[in-house]
């Protein structure tokens, strides 16, 4: 057990630290790849982007199941660079300027950055157009990028014990659940899919296709949720360290309660922990599946995650173990909804 | 983008009378979105050599098929939305008067005191407004909201439109040294440039051409038209906003989008798109070796056809194309006619070179 754990944490490690914000997904991509080519029966990149891996042939009592995780993170894009080499930029995904002042970006070819921030009025509000990226160009002429580059924040992986904090968790955490469930399913009835999907944090775009590509009979997305667990945080039931989260539902989705039942009854099956998730806020690819084609029953197994979208992204080791061990069992065996 | 390009066969497309009075109809012509008949009229006419080749589907797009000949063609789904922005009466107060809605993003502030045609036979109206004689400094401070407004078209007026209606304004194409001032050249200068390219295609690729509806209501027809096609890659042909007039107390313009006489722009990204890094860089590399001045649209909200093509089915590969205009949206607004052509120019280019090595492997810069 202990050496499975720590092939999760070096590969989880090794995810959140490669730079890949929506549209730029080709390094994390090919690092997923790499992971995972020796364990699928076949492996494809569609016309969007997303990695697809299949595994098993379809029995009698199996289904074509898709998972999905998304291998985008938040980022920004340089919009305007003047010239003293600062460089103006806008969000992709939800970025808040809050979180951005102060930290460090990694651009896709390799530049580091800070971000700085315009002098403010007094009690006023930092907003993003008050912010800009400084590369340590002296000049426009001296910078390494231009409009349209794009980057990633940039914080090492702490392993804090129980504890693992890195940028980019979301989705990563669950890219590392995905891969490591993907390795522990031997033999199965079931047709399945692992999908990496791309460009979730701008519209679940990504899922879109590939579901429309992958057809599927049953969907789970693979995600992190809020918690409500920190002082004065939003009122929610889950925490971190209490187990893998079963969606209920979100704003861009309800999930069928029919595969909220499936994941309940395997992680009690299991002895696994678990708890219920209703988001507020948020969605996930389990709604761009759930609407695919004629429709398909869609869920979302959910990783508690603190301080989303900041570049210091927190979950729990023993949930993640958990979620590898739910989502394994859900997919090793016949599959009846 | 090893295809060799046959140089005897270099387009250089122009604006003479020809194009220039086709560019006028097109410009002039009332379709807003939802009632895109008038246009629709425009390509059918223009098209006849491919009326075998062309059909309206059921939401009222236009599709037009051009077949290549060489081997393994790329299919090509080129989009230009046919509708604009504009009005739609609601209700009549009597008298010729009638209350509206804006159909589209249009900015109430822009319609205050403007010339308006309604319907299919152009009844003249105007969007009338208390006289400043009568108004005091206060009302004057004010932006008058949509629902006090009303389109006037005369005593007697009542008979010759009806509900449901669509109004646009009433201005007519015009050349201005090297520019054109007109409205609805969003998109209509994509559609002009699309019925340009399906009657020089390269033979290399199959053209599949989208003259859509409801653009601007949320990219509807794309959606549909997407579908219909299954093209190997997607490209939408529009207008886009040049905010690049210089700021008054000399700081840098970092927010212009796009600037005039700057070239076609080119999307990075969008509010509905990241457009495919593949497919930026040959048009890009297009038009650098073309020597065509380009731009990229600097990176930002907004959206255009590609935001549903690239969605549909197992997902297009999409990327989009805007001429640069001043004052979108509004009665009037301005292009550079160089801008327009080098748009042209720079999209049969890189259809001349397109083939499948564009989007081998999965590369990115």
């Amino acid at each position: 057990m202990a050496k499975k754990s720590n092939d999760l944490l070096n590969v989880l490690e090794m995810l959140v630290e490669t730079p890949g914000p929506s549209g730029s997904e080709h390094l994390i991509r090919s690092k997923i790849e790499a992971e995972i080519r020796d364990h699928v029966d076949e492996i494809y990149t569609d016309a969007l982007g997303n990695l697809i891996a299949k595994k098993g042939t379809k029995k009698d009592g199996g289904k074509r199941v898709m998972i999905s995780s998304h291998t985008d993170e938040i980022g920004l894009m340089v919009t305007h660079v003047d010239d003293n080499g600062f460089a103006r930029f806008i969000t992709i995904g939800g970025v808040s300027p809050l979180t951005c002042i102060g930290g460090r970006v990694l651009f896709m070819n390799g530049t580091q950055g800070v971000i700085g921030m315009e002098r403010l009025d007094k009690d006023e509000h930092p907003s993003l157009e008050k912010l800009f990226i400084d590369t340590g160009a002296t000049s426009k002429t001296d910078s390494t990028i231009g409009v349209g580059d794009v980057c990633g924040f940039e914080r090492p992986f702490v392993n804090m014990g129980k504890r693992l904090v890195a940028k980019s968790m979301d989705d990563r955490a669950a890219v590392a659940v995905a891969i490591e469930a993907l390795k522990a399913v031997k033999k199965t009835v079931n047709e399945i899919y692992f999908v990496f999907s791309v460009q979730e944090e701008v519209g679940l775009r990504g899922a879109i296709t590939a579901a429309y590509g992958v057809d599927p009979e049953v969907g789970i997305a693979v995600d992190v949720t809020r918690t409500g667990d920190t002082p004065k945080g939003v009122k929610m039931e889950v925490a971190l360290g209490k187990g893998p989260a079963i969606k209920v539902r979100d704003s861009s989705f309800i999930a069928d309660p029919r595969v909220v039942n499936w994941m309940v009854e395997e992680a009690k099956t299991q002895g696994l922990p678990y708890q219920l998730e209703v988001l507020e806020a948020g969605g996930t690819d389990g709604a761009a599946i759930q609407r695919t084609r004629a429709g398909v029953p869609a869920g979302c197994l959910s990783i508690p995650c603190r301080y989303i979208h900041s570049p210091s992204e927190m979950v729990d080791a023993d949930d993640l173990q958990h979620c590898v061990s739910l989502l394994a069992g859900l997919l090793s065996k016949g599959i009846e909804i | 983008m090893a295809r060799k390009v046959d140089s005897s066969k270099k387009y250089s497309p122009k604006l003479g009378k020809k194009e220039l009075d086709l560019l006028t109809c097109l410009s002039n012509a009332l379709a807003v979105s939802g009632d895109e008949q008038e246009v629709r009229e425009i390509v059918y006419e223009e098209l006849k050599e491919f009326k075998d080749f062309m059909h309206t589907d059921a939401m009222g797009n236009v599709l037009v098929t051009r077949e290549g000949t060489g081997p393994d063609r790329v299919r090509v789904m080129i989009a230009a939305h046919m509708d604009e922005v504009g009005m739609m009466l609601t209700k009549e107060d009597g008298d010729g008067l009638f209350e509206f809605v804006v159909i589209g993003g249009v900015d109430p502030r822009q319609l205050v005191g403007k010339p308006v045609i309604i319907g299919r036979k152009h009844i003249p109206g105007v969007i009338g407004a208390k006289a400043i004689h009568l108004t005091t400094k206060e009302e004057r401070e004010q932006v008058l909201k949509v629902n006090s407004l009303r389109i006037d078209i005369g005593l007697g007026g009542s008979r010759l439109v009806e509900i449901g209606d669509r109004a646009t304004f009433a201005t007519n194409l015009a050349v201005l040294g090297p520019s054109l001032r007109g409205k609805a050249l969003d998109d209509r200068l994509g559609v002009f440039n699309l019925i340009q390219l399906l009657k020089n295609a390269p033979d290399n690729i199959d053209l599949l051409a989208a003259f859509t509806v409801q653009e601007e209501l949320g990219l509807r027809g794309a959606r549909v038209a997407a579908y219909h096609f299954n093209p190997d890659i997607g490209i939408a042909m529009d207008s886009t906003p040049a905010n690049d007039m210089p700021h008054f107390d000399g700081e840098v313009n970092s927010t212009h989008n796009t600037k005039l006489d700057g070239g076609p722009a080119i999307y990075l990204m969008d509010g509905a798109t990241i457009g495919d890094r593949r497919l930026v860089k040959w048009l890009t590399e297009t038009a650098e070796a073309e020597k065509i001045p380009w731009q990229y649209r600097q990176p930002g909200k907004g959206g255009t056809d590609a935001g549903a093509i690239h969605k549909t089915r197992a997902g297009v590969p999409s990327v989009s194309v805007s001429v640069p205009q001043r004052y979108l949206h509004s009665p009037a607004g301005m292009v550079r006619i160089d801008d327009e052509l080098n748009t042209l120019k720079l999209m049969h280019a890189a259809l001349s070179r397109l083939d499948r090595s564009t989007l081998n492997p999965q590369e990115n810069k």
